[in-house]
C-alpha cells in the first residue's frame, strides 16, 4: 500500500503546475524541520517530577474539597431568611465553591498535560483534501445516476411543482406575524393618536391626581399622565396607553419662553407641556435643567431647548418633541387643550 | 583620611551639609506651621459653642457672600439674587460646601465645607429675616420611617432619571451633573427637592407631598444603610463600568489562562 506511506500523493500529483504557466521561483517556501526536542525540568530531575505530579494532585484534591464545600455552603448559608445579605452569602460561597472546583479541576489537567505527560514531538499528516481520481469519478456517477433514474432534469414539471410547494410551505409562518399587530385596528393609526382629548385632566404620575396651575411653582419639572389613564388597569392597556402619553410639565418665567404666534395659546403663564418620549428611539427624556431649560435624553445624548419649542440643538433626535396644547378649567386645573397634533415619538414606516 | 582633615582645616562643610540645613529648616517651619494651625483650629472651636445670632449671620455674609450676591441680597452680575431663597436654600449651599464658590465653572461642586454649621445657619436666618422663603421641614419629614418602597416608585418616577436608579449620580450637559446622593443627610435631600438648586428642578409640596418627601428621604436612607446584594457594586454605573470590568479583568484572565495553556512546560 504506497499511498501509507505518504497520504498526500495523489494529492502532490494533481498540483503539477502545466508547463506553459509556471514560473520558477529562485527562494521556494522551504519546509520547516521539525524543532530539536527540549527536555524538561520534569524529564531530566526526578524531584521536579515528584513535584509536578504533587502539585497536580493537589489541585485535583483541591477541586474535590471545593465541590464539598460548595455542597455544605447550600446548607451553611440557607436563603430562607430572605434577607438580602443572606442571599448575598449563599450565592457568594456557593459560587466561590463551584468556581474553584471547576478551575482547580482545568487547571490541574493543563498541567498534568503540560508537565508531566510525554510531550514528544512528532509530526501527524493531515488527511488529502482531493479524493483520488477513482473516488471523485464515483461520485460524479452517483450524482448523474441519481438525475437518471429519478428524472429529476428530465421530468421539469415535478420538480417545479416541488419547488413551488416548499417555498410555499414557509408562507403560513410569515402570515403569521400579522398576529403581532393590534386586532382590528390600524396600527399607523394607533401610532398617531395618544389617550389625550380635549379638556383631559394633566394629572400626577403615578397617583393621577389633577395638577392646579397655581401648584407648579417656577422652576418645577412634574411628570404627568392623563387623569383617565390612572383608572386604567394593566390588563386593560394601561402600559401601551402610558408609553404614548406620558409628558412633561414645566414652568418658565413667560419671557423666557419663545414661542410662535400659531403655538402662542399652547401654553399657560410660561407652564408648557411636551411629550416625554423621544423623538429618536423613544426613550423617555426628562432630564430637565431649571437654569438653561434644556432637556436631555439619557440614551444617545439629544438635547431639546424646552425655551425654543424642544428644537432638537444636539444629538441625534430627528424632530422636535411634540408640545401638548394646554390652558385651565373653571377650576383652575391644567387640562389638555386637544390631544398631540402630531404623532409622538420615534419615526415609523408612515412618518419620517 | 587625610584628605578629609585637609578639607575640614581648610573650613569648607562637608556636602551634605546643605541638605541636612535644609531639611532642619523645613522641619522646623513645618513644625511651627502644624502647631500654628492646631492651636488656630482650637481657638475657633471655642468660639463655635456660643449661639450665633441674626445679627452675627448678616456680619459672615456680608463679609463672603456679599461681594457677589450683593449686601441687600440683591444679587450682582457675578451672582444671583438671594430674595425669596430661604434659609433652607442657604444652609443646602453652605453645609454641603458648595458656596462659597470657588471658581466659576458650569456647576458648583461639593467641596470642603468651610463654616460651622452654627455660622451656615447664623447665615440663613440672616437670609431669611430679609426675604423670607422655603424653610426648615418638621422632624417627621426626614426620620426615614416613611414607606421604602413607594418612596422608591416615586424616586424612579422624578428622579432617577438624573441621578441614577440606585442614586449614584449622572451626567447632564456640557459638564454638569447630578450628584450622587450615597452621602447626602436627609435634610439636604429635603432641601435640594424644595428649593431646586442650580439646574435640579423645583419639586414643592404641591408636586411631592410633604409625604411624599418622606417616603423618597427613607427609600434613599435606606439604599444608603444597606449593602449591596450583588457583592461589587462599580459604582452602581450599569453596563459601562461593568463592561469595562469585564473587558480588561474577565478577557484579560482569558487572554492570560490562553497563553499559559499553549505554552511549553520548562
Amino acid at each position: 500500500m504506497a499511498h501509507e506511506d505518504d497520504p498526500l500523493e495523489h494529492e502532490r500529483a494533481s498540483w503539477k503546475p502545466s508547463p506553459g504557466v509556471a514560473v520558477a521561483v529562485s527562494d521556494p517556501v522551504q519546509s520547516p524541520v521539525l524543532a530539536p526536542h527540549r527536555e524538561r525540568m520534569t524529564d531530566k530531575d526526578p524531584a521536579a517530577m515528584k513535584r509536578a505530579v504533587r502539585t497536580v494532585y493537589t489541585l485535583f484534591y483541591l477541586s474535590l474539597a471545593a465541590s464539598i464545600w460548595a455542597i455544605a455552603a447550600y446548607m451553611l448559608f440557607p436563603i430562607e431568611s430572605g434577607a438580602i445579605v443572606d442571599i448575598r452569602n449563599n450565592n457568594l460561597f456557593i459560587g466561590l465553591g463551584i468556581g474553584l472546583a471547576l478551575l482547580a479541576l482545568g487547571l490541574g489537567a493543563i498541567h498534568w498535560t503540560k508537565a508531566v505527560m510525554s510531550d514528544k514531538e512528532f509530526i501527524q499528516v493531515r488527511h488529502a483534501t482531493r479524493g483520488r481520481d477513482s473516488t471523485r469519478t464515483a461520485a460524479a456517477w452517483a450524482f448523474a445516476d441519481g438525475d437518471q433514474e429519478s428524472g429529476f432534469g428530465r421530468r421539469a414539471i415535478i420538480r417545479n411543482s416541488m419547488i413551488a410547494a416548499v417555498v410555499a410551505s414557509v408562507a403560513p409562518g410569515i402570515v403569521l406575524f400579522r398576529g403581532l399587530a393590534p386586532e382590528g385596528e390600524n396600527p399607523v393609526a394607533l401610532l398617531e393618536e395618544t389617550m389625550w382629548t380635549e379638556g383631559m385632566r394633566l394629572a400626577h404620575d403615578p397617583e393621577g391626581t389633577p395638577i392646579r396651575a397655581a401648584d407648579v411653582t417656577l422652576g418645577s419639572a412634574v411628570h404627568v399622565i392623563p387623569e383617565a389613564l390612572a383608572e386604567l388597569d394593566h390588563s386593560e392597556g394601561y402600559l401601551e396607553a402610558k408609553a404614548k402619553a406620558i409628558v412633561l410639565l414645566m414652568r418658565l418665567l413667560p419671557e423666557d419662553l419663545n414661542e410662535t404666534p400659531e403655538r402662542a395659546d399652547w401654553s399657560y403663564d410660561g407652564i408648557v407641556a411636551y411629550s416625554k418620549v423621544c423623538t429618536h428611539v423613544g426613550c423617555p427624556v426628562a432630564l430637565y435643567e431649571q437654569q438653561t431649560h434644556h432637556l436631555l435624553c439619557p440614551c444617545h445624548q439629544s438635547q431639546f431647548d424646552v425655551a425654543n419649542g424642544a428644537a432638537v440643538i444636539f444629538g441625534p433626535a430627528a424632530r422636535p418633541l411634540p408640545q401638548l396644547p394646554i390652558t385651565i378649567d373653571d377650576e383652575g386645573y391644567l387640562v389638555a387643550r386637544s390631544g398631540f397634533t402630531e404623532p409622538v415619538g420615534p419615526s415609523f414606516w408612515e412618518r419620517h | 583620611m587625610a584628605r578629609e582633615t585637609k578639607r575640614r582645616s581648610n573650613g569648607r562643610r562637608s556636602p551634605w551639609a546643605a541638605a541636612a540645613l535644609i531639611g532642619i529648616g523645613l522641619l522646623i517651619t513645618g513644625g511651627v506651621y502644624a502647631g500654628a494651625s492646631a492651636a488656630m483650629a482650637a481657638g475657633s472651636e471655642t468660639a463655635v459653642t456660643s449661639a450665633l445670632t441674626v445679627e452675627d449671620g448678616k456680619k459672615l455674609f456680608q463679609a463672603n457672600c456679599a461681594t457677589c450676591h450683593g449686601l441687600d441680597l440683591q444679587g450682582s452680575e457675578t451672582g444671583p439674587s438671594l430674595y425669596g431663597v430661604g434659609e433652607l436654600a442657604v444652609e443646602f449651599q453652605v453645609a454641603t460646601g458648595r458656596m462659597p464658590l470657588q471658581a466659576t465653572a458650569p456647576q458648583a461642586p461639593q467641596k470642603p465645607v468651610q463654616f460651622t454649621e452654627e455660622q451656615a445657619l447664623a447665615m440663613a436666618a440672616y437670609v431669611q429675616s430679609m426675604a423670607p422663603g422655603p424653610t426648615f421641614p418638621k422632624e417627621e419629614t426626614l426620620d426615614g420611617e416613611g414607606d421604602v418602597a413607594r418612596g422608591a416608585e416615586l424616586f424612579r418616577i422624578n428622579c432617577a432619571m438624573c441621578h441614577n436608579v440606585a442614586a449614584a449620580g449622572g451626567a447632564l450637559t456640557e459638564g454638569k451633573y447630578a450628584p450622587a446622593l450615597g452621602q447626602t443627610s436627609s435634610l439636604h435631600m429635603y432641601a435640594a427637592m424644595v428649593t431646586g438648586p442650580q439646574n435640579m428642578p423645583v419639586f414643592n409640596d404641591l408636586t411631592l407631598t410633604a409625604e411624599d418627601k418622606r417616603d423618597i428621604i427613607s427609600s434613599l436612607l435606606f439604599l444608603q444603610n444597606n449593602e449591596s446584594p450583588g457583592g461589587f457594586s462599580l459604582g452602581n454605573l450599569g453596563p459601562v463600568s461593568e463592561g469595562l470590568f469585564i473587558w480588561i479583568f474577565g478577557v484579560g484572565g482569558l487572554i492570560a489562562i490562553t497563553v499559559w495553556i499553549t505554552a511549553k512546560s520548562n
